[in-house]
């Protein structure tokens, strides 16, 4: 019993495997897609891996390259089997190879799929992965003379003044480490002795953010210091104030620009699963009709 | 005195009415990109418009987009000449069009080359614009409580961070300007009472800046207060501290920032200029080459083409009379009409 019996003279058969032969070109455009999604996605992680502790696990974009490549691959030669289907001479020499191909290109839309769900569920060793990365930056935040750490206090400014977010999970974080290196610290005052005895670790520790904590949207000039104190601000009250500093953790700021980034294209993966699922059937049905009708 | 004459034999005029035709398909796609690099300037110049004076800069944007669809409108009849001038029979219906065409052409292609022009010369009003600007910026950043400038305080900010500057010449702009609002000030404090006497005209000043003005580059948390008092910090000289805060004032950012973006547009528009001249001239040797043919049984004669039929003073003059004699008429006509009474009333 066949399904879907339809009639075909020659004309409309030359028709049909032009339009897939067309079809197999626009995936093949349909997999560079996926490859710079892929590219994308990789130098995007790069960009922030400090933030990371450079320990991000790269297997996602690292998939989407390979799956770019191979479907571009995939594509090219179907096309170029489409295109001889229509000339029983050259059709011959790929005869043989025909059923391992179909079976390949099964075997890769399962893969593609696979691939989309883990754009969607990677999310969630990323939290983890980001959370312990930015506890780590905050850490070396004023080590600016470590070699190798250097360069952290920038790179956390930066962020936090272009993801409007202070802190890992809020601006409190900021309290429980000594985010201003010894070096500008005046040992001999008797308010930095007070400080560092006051803990056992005998940590600088105060209640400040640094400046790129500040919204520049507050309608009054930023208060870094002394932020729990209302005595030490006038018509200051830090329970209410909402507009002083960013409140977002950057933790969640980040979160949600690489969700974002993950959902899109987990979605566009699987527009393109179903673009190359629908070609292959039309491939199927258009240029192998004449061999089953042999 | 014709000017640039040369031979046209048969093929010649047949490679040079194709060659013509993409040239102007070029042409097109070229002045849909000055159209499109002319929104691109404006949009950009919009983007600060709060911190620009007037908007006499907006001439250059606005030359652009005008000169951008000129050119559409140009290279799609030059498109259409060069397909009828191979066509003895269909040529002559574009005669009486070619004159006030290749007017109206030069003038928006010598427009063209005046945008250019005019965006370098206009660098000292842009300037000028900037530093009114930036400094009614300056001195309404308190006023987050005033309609119509509560957003100052935010675009000032978001100026200063994004461009890495401070100030409008420099940071000690900030100094001679009261930025703190009188909402936050304590007034029964003695060092507030101590600041507004210490000048005439009792505003709190600061030797402060605001946060945005801090270099997320420095090694050590920035110093935003009490910026010249060395002893109030630890280990610090205000002297030769340099990467504390952004050193750059924001006028001379944003005119270097504006500045190259029309040094990139300009190249491109030159660019642009060379190709629609070419289509001119080529049209222009087209046209003369053919006119020759026309009334010839044998089409396929080797005729003379030129660029101008007189010289070029005496060519200017033919244009400019008609236009002269126009405006001048039109004055006659007013003169007349002051000089004889109305009717008169008794």
């Amino acid at each position: 019993m066949a399904l879907m019996v339809v009639k075909f003279d020659l004309k409309k058969r030359v028709k049909l495997a032009q339009t897939v032969w067309f079809m197999y070109w626009f995936a093949v455009l349909a997999g560079i897609l996926v490859l710079s999604l892929g590219l994308f996605f990789k130098i995007e992680l790069r960009k922030r891996s400090e933030l990371m502790d450079n320990n991000e696990s790269h297997f996602l974009p690292n998939l989407l390259i390979a799956m770019g490549l191979i479907a571009c691959a995939t594509n090219a030669f179907g096309g170029k089997v489409c295109y001889d289907s229509l000339d029983p001479t050259k059709f011959a020499k790929w005869k043989p190879m025909l059923k391992t191909f179909l079976v390949l290109c099964v075997g890769f839309n399962a893969l593609l799929v696979i691939t989309a769900l883990l754009c969607f569920v990677m999310r969630i060793p990323l939290q983890f992965t980001l959370a312990q990365g930015l506890k780590n930056g905050m850490k070396y935040y004023k080590d600016t003379d470590t070699p190798g750490r250097c360069y952290m206090k920038r790179t956390l400014d930066l962020m936090q003044i272009e993801f409007r977010c202070c802190g890992n999970d809020n601006y409190r974080d900021w309290f429980e480490i000594q985010w201003v290196s010894n070096r500008y610290l005046d040992f001999s005052a008797k308010e930095v002795k007070d400080r560092i005895g006051s803990n056992v670790d005998g940590q600088y520790l105060m209640d400040g953010v640094p400046f790129s904590c500040c919204n520049p949207s507050s309608p009054r000039p930023c208060i870094q210091y002394q932020m729990t104190n209302n005595s030490a601000h006038y018509s200051y009250d830090h329970y209410t104030e909402e507009l002083n500093v960013w409140r977002r953790g950057c933790r969640d700021a980040l979160l949600s620009y690489y969700g974002g980034i993950m959902n899109t294209i987990g979605a566009l993966v699987l527009l393109v699963t179903m673009l190359e699922v629908s070609t292959a059937e039309m491939h199927i049905s258009a240029c192998h009709l004449q061999s089953y009708f042999k | 005195m014709v000017v640039m004459k040369m031979k046209f034999p048969f093929q010649k005029r047949v490679k040079l009415a194709q060659g013509l035709w993409l040239l102007s398909w070029c042409a097109t796609v070229a002045g849909a990109t000055t159209f499109t690099l002319g929104c691109l300037l404006k949009t950009e110049l919009r983007r600060r418009a709060e911190v620009m004076d007037n908007t006499d800069i907006h001439i250059v944007p606005n030359t652009l987009m005008i000169v951008g669809l000129a050119s559409l409108g140009i290279n799609y009849f030059a498109s259409k000449i060069c397909q009828d001038a191979l066509d003895a029979g269909r040529f002559p219906r574009w005669k009486d069009f070619l004159k006030p065409y290749f007017a109206v052409s030069c003038f928006f292609t010598v427009l063209m080359l005046l945008a250019v022009i005019m965006s370098y010369a206009m660098k000292g009003s842009l300037e000028s614009s900037l530093k009114a600007g930036l400094r009614n910026g300056i001195r309404f950043y308190k006023d987050t409580d005033t309609p119509g400038r509560c957003f100052q305080k935010q675009n000032i900010d978001r100026l200063q961070m994004e461009f890495q500057c401070c100030g409008n010449t420099d940071f000690r702009d900030w100094f001679e300007v009261q930025w703190i609002s009188n909402r936050y000030l304590d007034f029964s404090s003695k060092e507030v009472k101590d600041r507004i006497k210490s000048n005439v005209d009792g505003r709190y000043l600061v030797d402060g800046v605001p946060f945005s003005c801090c270099n997320p580059r420095s090694p050590r948390p920035c110093i935003q207060y009490r910026l010249t008092n060395n002893s109030a910090h630890y280990n610090y000289d205000y002297q030769t501290e340099e990467l504390n805060i952004y050193l750059r004032g924001c006028r001379e950012a944003l005119v270097n920032y504006y500045m190259g973006l029309m040094n990139t547009i300009g190249a491109g528009v030159l660019s642009v200029f060379l190709l629609q001249a070419s289509v001119l001239v080529s049209l222009r040797f087209l046209q003369t080459a053919m006119e020759a043919v026309a009334g010839k049984e044998n089409t396929e004669i080797e005729t003379e083409g030129y660029l101008l039929e007189k010289g070029v003073k005496e060519t200017m003059m033919e244009y400019l009379n008609p236009v002269l004699t126009f405006l001048l008429l039109k004055n006659q006509v007013q003169e007349g009409e002051e000089t004889t009474p109305g009717p008169a009333t008794t």
